[in-house]
């Protein structure tokens, strides 16, 4: 039962992976542009978390409505000031951009915050759990953590797939200069697509911060997972993507449950062994370029 | 003569060479009339040189970005600590084979890596250095979580001192020369043709993929070889800061684009920049990254060419010559 738990606890945590992971694709499939301080982000919005809940008193899931908002408007300027210039250009300079920013933000919280660990505090909900069985009971923040994963997977999906936006956005990705043509504003269409990658992982940085300690050097793994869950569901593909955070979320619980320090290397055996056999991933339809 | 000539080396790149040998031969005696503090800061500033001329190698000439070399420079630490704890070999022989070793891991390495392009390359080469950190924490042999110390029992700290200095001083060296004569070669052609036009280079039968996976095991070899180099000098091996982004490769990117990406000078001059800057804020390290970081942004962004791709611009010079030119009878003087 206690494997069952494991596995249990995995996918729970795989939802989360999912919604780190859609920012990092949509990034790279509007503009090519992969942001390597994409887990620092979601470290910072978690400590945005902790000062406003230490400042107003406020619970940690509240303070997302000043977090959300926040992260999509820094994601969309962040974009328009900076990133616009490094789109269609040799990947290096924006690798280099966005390692930048990472290292800016690890040592500005760093200087902040110090290297103490922090967990975000949501009161009584944070021990609350749903007892299933004698043995297997599944603890209702992540449960509700998993379930505003995939509600925003879902949102994500009808969004590009149902509204003239969302097209824009496939066509921009498909032939930006055709889709410029057409009359679609490709700086706007990019600006956007960053403020929404900004917005989802902010939101996961804080669920995973009522879940889990962070400190500001926590980033660079979530950029990891991120990465390993688009590459381990296959790009194009959200419901994919959020296969691919289940498979990592339950790759790295049973390691974990086999021996202690296995469970990240479990997760990174599974990502390797799909790039090596599979690289379009798992449920992908392009190869990733 | 009214001939026109393609020709790379320049006045200036000749009176450079001259002026260049008599340095690097001031330097290689160094020992002998320097003091033990400078040849200690040596030893660093010639290991930091060999990284980035290696990562500029990658990034700036064969166009893929790895921001996992911190897997060669642990590797060429553990290598240390499989060679001489483990195996009982000389410190010196060990450090070559600490380089081999890591060419060979190298091999698998980019089999996986090179199944992504431009910036999932970039964070796969992150992962599989994760995957390589993790392996020593978990591997006893080698000291577990904690790591291990290079057992330099039986061996005089003034000679280890002097022998490390000439290491690394051969491969900071060594890697310019190297990235030098590579650049001059079919295969340095191949690679920047490569970066410039992939589907260009490869309908003219430039085999890409073995251009870059060479230059992949080629850097390999050289960061682990200077990284063993480096673990002489401070003898603690850990998983951790042995296997740091922080620590190796953040300093290594920004080298080589504050310095100038896809130009040999750049890198020296970078590296140059970077220890200095360092050694005087040795007490706000925080702040002089969070301004290192800042910098590489803007420079990323906004002055690509960096401060040699600068004055290369602006001024004309090339101190280490890998673009041809065409020389007309009109440039050539009466």
């Amino acid at each position: 039962v206690s494997w069952v738990n494991a596995i249990v606890q995995g996918v729970l945590l795989g939802g989360l992976y999912a919604l780190f992971a859609t920012g990092l694709s949509l990034g790279f499939g509007v503009m090519r542009l992969v942001n390597l301080a994409h887990g620092d982000l979601s470290i910072l919005a978690a400590f945005g978390s902790f000062a406003i809940t230490r400042w107003l008193g406020w619970n940690a899931l509240v303070s997302l409505v000043i977090i959300i908002p926040g992260a999509f408007v820094v994601g969309f300027v962040l974009q328009r000031v900076m990133f616009d210039r490094v789109v269609g250009v040799d990947p290096a300079f924006a690798i280099v951009a966005t390692f930048g920013l990472a290292v800016v933000i690890q040592n500005g919280l760093y200087e902040k915050y110090t290297a103490d660990t922090r967990l975000l505090k949501v009161g009584k909900l944070g021990t609350d759990s749903i007892t299933i069985t004698k043995e297997l009971s599944i603890g209702t923040l992540p449960l509700i953590t998993f379930l505003i994963g995939v509600a925003v997977l879902g949102a994500l999906a009808l969004f590009l797939n149902r509204t003239m936006l969302g097209r824009a956005f496939r066509a921009t990705s498909d032939d930006p200069e055709t889709a410029k043509l057409m009359g679609i504003d490709n700086r706007k269409v990019y600006g956007v697509a960053l403020g929404i990658a900004f917005a989802t992982v902010a939101l996961a940085g804080v669920l995973l911060g009522v879940r889990t300690q962070f400190d500001p050097f926590a980033g660079p793994a979530r950029l990891i997972y991120a990465f390993e869950a688009v590459i381990i569901g296959g790009l194009g593909s959200l419901w994919g993507t959020l296969a691919g955070g289940v498979i990592l979320g339950v790759a790295q619980a049973t390691g974990r449950r086999i021996s202690p320090g296995w469970g990240e290397l479990a997760g990174h055996v599974v990502f390797l062994g799909v790039l090596a056999t599979r690289p379009t991933g798992l449920f992908g339809k392009s190869v990733p370029r | 003569m009214n001939q026109v000539v393609v020709t790379r080396s320049t006045t200036t790149s000749r009176i450079f060479g001259v002026f260049a040998l008599a340095v690097v031969a001031a330097f290689a005696v160094f020992p002998m009339w320097g003091s033990d503090s400078v040849q200690r800061k040596l030893i660093e500033l010639f290991v930091l040189i060999a990284l980035s001329q290696m990562w500029n190698l990658l990034a700036g000439f064969a166009g893929v970005v790895s921001v996992g070399q911190q897997a060669f420079v642990g590797l060429g630490a553990y290598g240390m600590i499989i060679w001489v704890n483990n195996n009982h070999l000389n410190l010196y022989v060990s450090i070559i084979l600490a380089a081999v070793l890591a060419a060979v891991i190298s091999i698998p390495m980019g089999l996986v890596a090179f199944r992504l392009r431009g910036s999932y390359f970039a964070i796969g080469t992150w992962v599989l250095a994760e995957v390589v950190s993790l392996l020593m924490k978990n591997n006893t042999s080698v000291g577990g979580g904690s790591g291990a110390s290079i057992k330099v029992a039986g061996t005089s700290p003034a000679s280890r001192l002097d022998m490390t200095y000439w290491f690394a001083f051969a491969i900071g060296v060594g890697a310019i020369v190297l990235s030098y004569l590579v650049l001059r070669s079919r295969l340095g052609l191949r690679l920047q043709a490569t970066r410039d036009n992939e589907s260009g280079a490869r309908s003219l039968g430039v085999n890409s993929y073995l251009a870059q996976f060479g230059i992949w095991v080629i850097a390999a070899f050289v960061t682990a070889a200077a990284g063993a180099t480096f673990y002489l000098t401070n003898l603690r091996v850990q998983p951790t800061s042995s296997f740091s982004v922080a620590q190796w490769t953040a300093p290594i990117i920004f080298i080589v684009v504050i310095g100038g990406i896809g130009t040999i000078e750049g890198p020296i001059i970078g590296a140059l920049l970077y220890y200095w800057c360092r050694d005087r804020f040795v007490d706000q390290l925080t702040w002089y990254q969070i301004t290192l970081g800042v910098v590489a942004i803007v420079v990323a962004l906004w002055g690509q060419q960096g401060l040699w791709g600068f004055v290369r611009h602006r001024f004309g010079i090339d101190l280490f010559p890998v673009r041809r030119r065409l020389v007309t009878p009109a440039d050539t003087p009466k």
